[in-house]
């Protein structure tokens, strides 16, 4: 038996109890999807991540789009670098928490994209299917960011 | 006219778009009502990745709303597929969309 996993509000800080293999695949997904956001902004995956303002004005969308593109994928950028260069920690602070939440939902974005996520997952998740590691590593993501939901929320 | 300010307004959309802390509304003075002057909107819409805990969490971050009306207003989204979660000038509202973006939710705005 281990110590349980998560992520706690403690008077040190955002303790993050985690397994060397969670911390592991965390990392290589920050780095996947920090790659593809340098490499192939297109791709459909990021769709989600770069959401339409304007929906009847494809003028003024794409003005907007051209303006603030940049700093979109900048946000995103750095929330996902926090998470690369806070890895190991054994506690983050409080604008650490909320980069990892961000990075967290992200990733989560991007994955669910990927795998075509509805609200009925759970009811149609079949554990013999093809998806079924994948949908399982998306599941780990939002069980993780439920736990940092709850810590960041008592802070609000 | 509209196409005079908008530099002004996305940069300040753009300056404030990650800033953690809640921003003060600003409240439309009392303009004529014309057609450019109608107040914006901000839409929500239902998506199928966000958490519930979370779109209630970033309505509060954001907006300052406190645990009920940011929940009332997640629950709306999730039961109806939309809600208008704020609104104002032109220039809020694009600057509650970008902040909305960068915390990866489905937003959009129109006029009223």
């Amino acid at each position: 038996m281990s110590a349980a996993s998560g992520v706690w509000r403690t008077p040190e800080g955002f303790a993050l109890s985690l397994s060397e293999e969670e911390r592991e695949l965390l990392r290589n997904l920050q780095t996947q999807l920090t790659s593809l956001l340098a490499e192939a902004p297109a791709d459909p995956s990021l769709r989600r991540l770069f959401p339409p303002a304007y929906e009847e004005d494809d003028r003024a969308e794409e003005e907007y789009r051209e303006l603030m593109q940049g700093d979109l994928t900048e946000s995103h950028r750095e929330a996902l670098g926090v998470v690369e260069q806070t890895i190991d920690r054994e506690y983050l602070v409080e604008a650490e928490a909320h980069s990892w939440l961000a990075a967290l939902n992200s990733l989560r974005l991007a994955l669910g994209t990927r795998l075509g996520v509805t609200e009925e997952l759970y009811d149609e998740f079949d554990p013999r299917g093809p998806d079924a590691p994948a949908i399982g590593v998306y599941l780990y993501l939002t069980w993780l960011q439920e736990q940092f939901v709850e810590a960041l929320a008592t802070g609000l | 006219m509209r196409t005079s300010t908008r530099g002004q307004r996305l940069a300040t959309a753009r300056r404030s778009a990650v800033a953690p802390a809640p921003v003060e509304v600003e409240e439309p003075g009392g303009e004529d009502a014309t057609e450019q002057d109608r107040p914006w909107i901000v839409i929500v819409w239902n998506d199928p990745i966000n958490l519930m805990s979370y779109v209630t969490f970033v309505f509060r971050k954001l907006f300052g709303y406190d645990e009920a009306k940011a929940t009332k207003l997640m629950l709306q989204v999730h039961r109806e597929g939309k809600a208008v979660v704020s609104g104002g000038t032109r220039e809020k509202a694009e600057h509650d969309v970008a902040r909305l973006h960068a915390h990866g939710l489905w937003a959009t705005m129109r006029q009223d």
